[in-house]
């Protein structure tokens, strides 16, 4: 299992590189000049003596071997270097935002595993019966409405609903307070986006545990536990859902690794000050180095999720270790 | 008699502009002690420091920190020309040496939020960043003070601003809220950049908090040299880029006040949701949608062309349906209308596109047409992809330019590639393009329609307007300036029609009825100090609970 592991951290490295250079050059083909943003982006006259001292401040006008040579070794002694936009330093940028972005990863990804595996375990027991025809259907549900429309309705569900029970509209919060400095204010902020999230995940989640079970439930050592006189509820949770979990297991930490970085839309529906936003953001405005370092942070998360979805599996499956 | 007229009309605009709705302001309100406003801001902060920023993402939650020397008169506003004294004493100066010197007295009781003292070395040492910056150090706006020859300070309470020439742009543009005074020791032992990253100002809130991307937040200055002020005890700016979140915030009790404002229908749907919880003020904005023809551009180069597209657009018309469903109203020249130097309707009603026969004028536009041979003209207006208003003005002009047999549609960019579009001189045929200003500066403003200015994306050349402008920026005399204005206006929007005006932009801020003190300023960088703002907490309690 040790070897397994060691295995698959060395073939991070080359990933997290390729990863860079692949980044990095794509930037540079992306056309935009923050200098120009800055001064003239909305229309304001730009000095083009002040666009180039940007420009210099900001190391656009070295040579490109040069501006890569730099942020590889930025990258090998963990410096980020400074956003181009801000002027702050691109690791406390992250750092800001990361906390709201793990949290909603975490209560969406909760909520998904929640509704997820019990639901796909019934409507797997329960095949082609009323109960199996309603968890599809909320899964469907689930699968075809876009998570930010969700928000969008549950903000007004809450406008109108308070406002016709309570008297007065209310919304959630619209700007962060980590849980441990006002748990209710944390929670009632971020309750309604992991709600919108986890549901849209758990609808993915939720048919990929049902059409697992399915296969294994006619597995031929299932039948052998029903011979034996196993009752149904140790054969499902004892025998089936561990081997069901393979394919739920992949999808849960690509879909946890994708909320770190992918709620753009979600994030500007409930004004959460995440990942997601600052990524559109960073792009808008040219930003080279922020844009970089988010790329790779995000990039970061999807390997170090498929190397831990690979050591499950290898808990899981013994197989696969020893193949 | 004629500068009387004037003087009426500025009075009359000054009271008339601010349409205040919702509940009747009438009565004698006591400002209360206490509490903290939550403002939502459509933007995020670049940098705090105002001398190198243009944006109100950053004027909004930043202006409450800072002092500047003048300003608009936070209880008359919307008035253009009135300003009063900040950290001067007194009355804003007079000019003397034939208009071209101004001695500022500046208060002796005013602390910096460190403890420093305020004095005129601190004033010259600002506007010394601002007006001579060193090599290297940006400064965005110095084209405003080129007519500044030399800033002293002849005691410790005393700076005397030198200008080459007389020249009315002086004032209006020391009053930019953009000019927050730093402390000179702040930048001889930190540098011209540390205020990007920093604040120590003197203004009525200290700096308290900051989250790049999500809010900004001030506490009471407790030394605030406007003595009884500031009423809050401090302030949260909650940055909130998207529009919908910032509406439904107010409705939701999560937001008090959004200073930059909302389109009409946004209004309308705050009004009917919570009633007379929410007050609405109105006003002219200083902000106009140009359309700007390339000149370099064929057929754009034929001032028929351009005569005839301008001449097609109802303005009248367009103001009256428009502003139902967009963020424009107001028909007029190239100066704010409603200021003194501002064209009447019986002179814009001389120039082309702006008499009261429609249908004469479109006959007009298409015999243009015809004489220059483009009867079946197709045009793509090049437009800037934001809605309001930008996307629904263009729409408007396509549908204008049709009545005339014209041929439109609309190419419409993101704001960055749409710059970089209008900068490369050779890429659109006819474009919307704005101007927007702070402070109501019309002789500063107007440099916008000049040939060869940085921010003219019409290309083309016309020594006849430089020479007028010229003129204009050595001109004293109020009486001589509005005549030179008249001609360069006619020569700019008929004889040539080298950009042509549309509609100007019309500013509604709907807000919690707890919130007072504050009054609408045409501009949403104007009276963002927030020290004249007060919550009614009785009232915030009923509304809100709690």
């Amino acid at each position: 299992m040790y070897g397994y592991i060691v295995k698959r951290l060395l073939m991070l490295l080359p990933t997290l590189l390729g990863a860079a250079i692949l980044v990095f050059l794509l930037l540079r083909l992306v056309p935009g000049d923050i200098c120009l943003i800055k001064f003239g982006g909305e229309g304001a006259y730009a000095d083009p003596e002040q666009i180039k001292q940007c420009q210099e401040r900001l190391g656009l006008t070295q040579p490109i071997y040069i501006q890569f040579v730099e942020y590889i070794g930025g990258y090998l002694t963990f410096d980020l270097g400074t956003s181009m936009w801000t002027g702050r330093a691109v690791g406390h940028e992250i750092a800001i935002r990361f906390e709201l972005s793990l949290q909603i990863a975490i209560m969406a990804t909760l909520t998904s595993i929640i509704i997820a595996i019990p639901l796909g375990v019934i409507s797997a027991a329960k095949q082609n019966t009323a109960v199996d025809y309603f968890v599809r259907g909320f899964s469907i549900a689930g699968i075809a409405m876009p998570s930010f429309w969700l928000g969008i309705l549950i903000i007004l569900g809450l406008l109108i609903g308070t406002q016709e029970f309570l008297g007065r509209p209310w919304m959630p919060p619209i700007h962060y307070k980590p849980i441990w400095e006002d748990p209710i204010h944390n929670i009632s902020q971020l309750i309604w986006p992991a709600l919108a999230t986890g549901y849209r995940y758990s609808a993915v989640a939720t048919r990929m545990t049902r059409s697992a079970m399915l296969e294994v439930l006619g597995e031929d050592y299932v039948r052998t536990a029903r011979a034996k006189g196993l009752v149904e509820s140790v054969i499902i949770n004892k025998h089936a859902l561990k081997n069901a979990m393979l394919p739920v297991v992949t999808i849960i930490g690509m879909e946890f690794a994708f909320l770190m970085g992918g709620l753009v839309v979600t994030e500007q529906v409930f004004n959460l000050n995440g990942i997601g936003k600052l990524f559109v953001e960073s792009v808008t405005q040219s930003d080279f180095t922020l844009t970089q370092a988010l790329v790779m942070l995000v990039v970061t998360i999807f390997i170090v999720m498929n190397f831990i979805v690979d050591v499950l599996y290898a808990w899981l499956d013994p197989r696969i270790r020893y193949s | 008699m004629k500068k009387l007229w004037r003087s009426a009309a500025t009075t009359a605009f000054a009271l008339g502009v601010a349409a205040i709705f919702g509940p009747a302001p009438a009565k004698a309100d006591t400002p209360q002690y206490g509490d903290e406003l939550r403002l939502v801001v459509g933007s995020n902060i670049p940098s705090f420091d105002a001398h190198i920023e243009s944006t109100f993402g950053m004027i909004h939650p930043i202006r409450p920190f800072y002092s500047v020397l003048i300003r608009v008169n936070p209880d008359n506003p919307s008035s253009p020309t009135d300003f009063v004294c900040d950290v001067c004493e007194g009355t804003v100066p007079k000019a003397t040496d034939g208009g071209t010197k101004f001695t500022f007295k500046i208060r002796k009781d005013i602390k910096f939020h460190d403890g420093t003292p305020l004095t005129a070395h601190d004033v010259k040492a600002t506007f010394d960043k601002i007006v001579f910056p060193p090599e290297g150090i940006a400064s965005n706006r110095v084209a405003y003070f080129r007519a500044v020859e030399s800033i002293t300070t002849p005691d410790d309470y005393t700076v005397v601003f030198k200008l080459k020439t007389p020249t009315g742009t002086f004032l209006p543009s020391v009053a930019m809220p953009f000019n927050f005074i730093y402390a000179k020791k702040d930048l001889d032992t930190h540098g011209y950049t540390w205020h990007q990253k920093n604040v120590n100002g003197t203004g009525a809130f200290k700096f308290a908090e900051y989250v790049p991307g999500s809010h900004v937040r001030g506490e009471k200055y407790e030394g605030f040299h406007h003595k009884g002020m500031p009423y809050l005890d401090g302030f949260t700016a909650i940055a909130a880029p998207k529009m919908s979140v910032r509406l439904q915030a107010i409705r939701g009790g999560q937001a008090d006040i959004e200073f930059r404002g909302f389109p009409p229908k946004a209004r309308d749907d705050l009004v009917k949701a919570l009633g007379n919880d929410i007050t609405v003020q109105e006003s002219d904005w200083n902000c106009v949608l140009i359309v700007t023809p390339n000149h370099e551009v064929k057929p754009m180069d034929d001032p028929r062309v351009r005569r005839a597209l301008s001449l097609a657009i109802d303005r009248k018309g367009g103001s009256q349906y428009l502003s139902k469903i967009a963020i424009v109203k107001t028909v007029g020249g190239i100066v704010f209308p409603g200021h003194p130097l501002a064209a009447t309707e019986a002179e814009l009603s001389q120039l082309a596109g702006y008499g009261n026969d429609i249908e004469a004028n479109r006959a007009e536009a298409k015999r243009l047409l015809k004489e220059a041979g483009h009867e079946n003209l197709k045009v793509t207006l090049h437009n800037r992809g934001v809605d309001q208003p930008y996307k629904v003005v263009g729409t408007w002009l396509i549908d204008q330019w049709k009545k005339i047999g014209v041929q439109a549609d609309q190419w419409v960019q993101p704001s960055t590639p749409f710059y970089a579009t209008l900068r490369s001189k050779k890429d659109f045929t006819i474009s919307l393009d704005f101007n927007c200003q702070s402070i109501i500066n019309p002789i500063a403003d107007i440099s916008k329609y000049l040939p060869g200015a940085g921010a003219n994306y019409a290309y083309f050349q016309d020594e006849q307007l430089v020479k007028w402008y010229d003129e204009l920026l050595a001109e004293g005399d109020e009486g001589k300036q509005r005549e030179i204005i008249r001609k360069y206006e006619k020569r700019v929007l008929d004889d040539l029609a080298s950009q042509f005006i549309t509609l100007w932009w019309y500013k509604i801020n709907p807000y919690r009825s707890y919130v007072k003190g504050w009054k609408i300023a045409p501009s949403h960088y104007l009276n963002q100090a927030l020290d004249n703002i007060w919550i009614d907490q009785t009232e915030k309690k009923r509304q809100l609970g709690g």
